[in-house]
């Protein structure tokens, strides 16, 4: 099986640039799956991506058009490529800094117009490229480069955000429940509309050793511990559910 | 990747237009089928004129966010196949300038109207400046070559719209048309012909499209959907496209390479006008709405037996260096005067070998013809 998604890489890339432990080629993986899966034409598909770790998922990786953007930019950009050639696919590949933070301003607005776009947001809670620093999605009291004794604002619930600002499919998902995440992956690539997936991705590199988790192992069993269904957490009081991820289908406009 | 001779998009004839109307005119005609744009004072006009017109010519319009996200949205649609634009005045110019670098660096065309105004800041959003000049030179950061041009007239927001769609497909560069809110609030007649000539881009998918074997520097253009495994980067990147962001060599032949492509061609990039010039002792250097009142000014004080002559260009980057040169060592003076605080004055300064004077003004008004009879009269 892994071979045969060989044809989705580019032949002159030899190795991914993750660090070891990085969640990001697990979802690399899922998304060739699945793409393989939908018989999608890599042919007319345009991969977008911004700035950052996440932003490398498909360039230079994918054997498909790919446009390598500004940090923050990569929704504006693939904007101008669907509204001039709506045949193209387009998908969106970064991080979370990038889509929601620099970026969130572009991400509200694409949801609004509800183009389609599949945008896949793999969200490692921190920025990883400029080391570590607190992102938009840090839970309360992480630790990072920039939060030494604790974050004290609030992260965004990034499905919430989406959802309420219009777009079509909105999923959450950790790259530790595969099987859901790809059927989610799925289903957003086939859905004519503005269609968002979340993915929970460690990066033990700068998250785990500022929090406590010393090694990926550890940084993948608290993202199995914390992340829950939706339905497992409506069964949760409110203080149980402090430190939990909610994950599942958080809107499908196809019902 | 040549030129060729199309049939105008409106009927030949005269037109009684606004400059801004002009400009998304001649827009049209050159073939721009992409715009992307957030509307601000005293540029909206393009903008507005675009959304009526593209449905009835198949173009793509879409309001964007803010002007960062228009121009990203440029890009893409660019890289996309489109002919594509934006129309902004100074704040939003400002705004654009990192993505003009990422546009530099990845060889994308585009055209970006810049309908300047009185800054800095949010300045005098109605009133008329040309402060830009420095800021479509140097905007973004690291070392590329804008082309940039500046129009006098109703019939240039026409002319030159075209020709900076020309020069962005032959170079595969940003280019901005520095007009001012004098000329794009202007209405006056112009002239559309039956023919235009226009660039269309070079596409050949054996070769590199960020590759440097052409003459000129200038690779071919594919576009998405059309070969597969394009690659575009704003990182440094070899001839395929491939991210070199560690190898210095490549970089800095990357950086030569985007530039020669401008400079070593800019010969046959910068348009000039002259008047006078051959008995010149002054000669008046100016551009954009400046220019009417220089003209003015010079056929007055020629009567009063003053050798004055003028030099208007057309093209302000590349700068019109030899040009200066060549002026500096017949004439006694130059005067450069311009609605901002000297910055094309200090460009001919460095070429001229002359007494460069100048004439400064900033309060959101043309400098009227007066003015400049008195400057002149100073001269002489």
């Amino acid at each position: 099986m892994a071979r045969d998604l060989e044809q989705y890489l580019r032949p002159e890339v030899k190795s991914t640039p993750f660090c070891p432990g990085c969640g990001h080629g697990i979802l690399m993986n899922l998304l060739l799956r699945a793409v393989d899966d939908l018989k999608i034409d890599m042919k007319n598909t345009v991969f977008v991506s911004g700035i950052g770790c996440a932003a490398w998922i498909p360039s230079p990786n994918f054997n498909a058009d790919t446009l390598h953007t500004l940090h923050g930019r990569a929704l504006a950009f693939a904007t101008g490529v669907k509204v001039f050639n709506p045949k193209l696919n387009v998908m969106v590949v970064s991080g979370d800094g990038d889509l929601t933070s620099i970026g969130g301003n572009h991400l509200i607005h694409a949801a609004r117009r509800n183009l389609d776009i599949t945008v896949i947001c793999a969200n490692n809670m921190i920025y990883g490229m400029t080391g570590g620093q607190a992102a938009s999605t840090s839970p309360l009291g992480a630790l990072t480069a920039t939060t030494a004794r604790g974050n004290i604002y609030r992260p965004f619930d990034l499905c919430e955000l989406v959802k309420g600002a219009g777009a079509a499919y909105v999923a959450r998902y950790s790259v530790t429940q595969p099987v859901a995440l790809m059927e989610a992956l799925k289903e957003a690539f086939s859905i004519e509309a503005f269609s968002f997936v979340e993915v929970l991705s460690p990066c033990p590199t700068q998250f785990g050793r500022r929090n406590s988790y010393d090694s990926a192992v550890d940084m993948i069993k608290m993202l199995q511990g914390n992340c829950i269904s939706r339905e497992e957490a409506a069964l949760l009081s409110g203080e149980e559910l402090k430190d939990k991820i909610i994950t599942g289908v958080f809107w499908n406009e196809k019902g | 990747m040549a030129y060729k001779e199309i049939d105008s998009v409106l009927s030949p004839g005269n037109y009684y237009f606004s400059g801004n109307t002009a400009a998304a005119e001649g827009a049209i005609a050159a073939g721009c089928r992409y715009y992307a744009g957030y509307p601000i004072t005293p540029s909206s006009e393009i903008m507005e004129r675009i959304s009526i017109r593209f449905p009835e010519v198949n173009g793509a319009f879409i309001q964007m966010e803010d002007e960062i996200a228009s121009i990203c949205s440029v890009i893409g649609a660019s890289w996309a196949g489109a002919k594509a634009m934006t129309a902004t005045s100074g704040p939003g110019f400002s705004l654009m300038q990192e993505a003009i670098g990422y546009a530099a660096l990845t060889e994308t065309p585009m055209v970006i109207m810049d309908v300047q105004r009185a800054g800095p800041g949010t300045g005098q959003a109605t009133r008329v400046g040309s402060g830009d000049l420095m800021q479509a030179k140097w905007g973004s950061h690291g070392d590329y070559q804008p082309i940039a041009l500046s129009p006098w007239s109703v019939q240039e927001m026409y002319d030159l719209s075209i020709e900076a769609f020309n020069l962005a497909e032959q170079y595969r560069t940003p280019v901005f048309l520095m007009a001012d809110e004098a000329i794009g609030h202007l209405m006056e007649r112009m002239d559309v012909k039956p023919g235009l000539r226009i660039y269309g881009r070079f596409k050949q998918a054996d070769l590199p499209p960020f590759g440097m074997d052409q003459d000129d520097g200038v690779p071919p253009m594919p576009a998405f959907g059309e070969v597969q495994r394009l690659l575009v980067t704003g990182s440094t990147h070899n001839e395929w496209g491939i991210r070199k962001t560690d190898d210095g060599s490549i970089h800095a032949k990357l950086v030569e390479r985007i530039n020669n492509k401008v400079f070593n061609n800019r010969e046959k990039i910068i348009l000039t006008e002259e008047l006078y010039l051959d008995d010149a002792e002054v000669v008046v250097v100016a551009y954009g709405f400046t220019a009417r009142s220089a003209v003015f000014a010079i056929d007055q004080i020629r009567e009063e037996g003053c050798r004055a002559g003028l030099l208007r260009l057309k093209t302000i980057w590349p700068f019109a260096d030899h040009y200066i040169e060549k002026i500096g060592r017949s004439a006694r003076c130059i005067f450069v005067p311009e609605m901002n605080r000297g910055q094309i004055k200090g460009e001919v300064m460095k070429y001229a070998g002359c007494e460069v004077a100048s004439y400064n003004q900033t309060d959101g008004e043309i400098i009227h013809p007066e003015t400049i009879i008195q400057e002149l009269r100073r001269l002489f």
